[in-house]
């Protein structure tokens, strides 16, 4: 029998433009998806915020608002979980450079915490660098069983 | 709904009723103008009340440190009132909350400035 977890259906597949407005949109088109799958309005929230701040990331780190850029995303949708990537078309980044906005010396800094709410409001975290441009991120948020 | 602003003065303390979004855009850069000018007109001591604040993004935080930072570099205080769970609960998460004076009771707050 095959894994029903494994059989995902793209729900969404467009490109955004380089705005900070795109982030709104892919808000409200992932919580979109994320409702009709039957998630709960907290998870809704954290979903929601995670892909916000993962397109601010891509318009304005990746693409920086460059309006020749798009930003890619993508949400599939299976029985148990909503998976959204998020790519851009900017000069990737290293992971290993960002500052750890827990520690002391950090929590008084402005910026930084974008891809720390990313992992904390979802289940799986994924980025990659893309040859020979872009940026992939990819999110995972499982659907939590009501008891 | 970017974030609105409107502040009303309780003794020597100036209250910032905010609502709506602190995102990224619009709604960061509204509070930051409003702490801006406070200060710039001589306000020392600001209560920020979050009570009808429906969301918070990573920017959104960064402008609440920079506010806290801004009055604190010109001898003033700033602090919280009224936060909502989700407000409450990233800053938690982002360990903010311990550096930030946090109240639920206006009246409390504003007898808390020295």
């Amino acid at each position: 029998m095959a894994d029903e977890s494994l059989s995902e259906t793209n729900q969404v597949d467009t490109y955004l433009d380089s705005l900070l407005e795109s982030a709104d949109t892919a808000e409200h088109l992932a919580v979109d998806v994320a409702r009709a799958a039957g998630f709960q309005e907290e998870e809704l929230h954290k979903l929601g915020m995670a892909v916000r701040e993962s397109v601010v990331n891509a318009v304005v780190h990746g693409n920086r608002y460059n309006a020749k850029k798009k930003v890619h995303l993508l949400i599939s949708n299976s029985r148990d979980r909503i998976t959204v990537t998020v790519t851009d078309q900017g000069q990737g980044f290293d992971l290993s450079s960002l500052r750890d906005p827990l520690a002391e010396e950090n929590l008084l800094e402005q910026s930084g915490r974008g891809i720390f709410l990313i992992r904390a409001f979802t289940d799986e975290f994924h980025i990659r660098r893309l040859v020979p441009s872009g940026t992939e991120v990819k999110l995972v948020k499982y659907k939590q069983t009501v008891v | 709904m970017s974030a609105k602003l409107s502040s009303r003065q309780v003794g020597d303390v100036v209250v910032i009723d905010v609502s709506g979004r602190i995102t990224l855009g619009e709604g960061s850069s509204n509070l930051r103008e409003g702490i801006r000018e406070l200060l710039a007109k001589g306000n020392r001591k600001i209560l920020l009340n979050l009570g009808e604040v429906s969301y918070i993004d990573s920017s959104g935080i960064g402008e609440l440190v920079s506010a806290f930072t801004s009055s604190a570099n010109q001898s003033g205080q700033l602090k919280l009132l009224n936060l909502t769970k989700r407000v409450r609960d990233l800053l938690q998460i982002t360990k903010l909350y311990t550096v930030f004076e946090v109240f639920d009771d206006e009246a409390k707050a504003v007898r808390s400035f020295v």
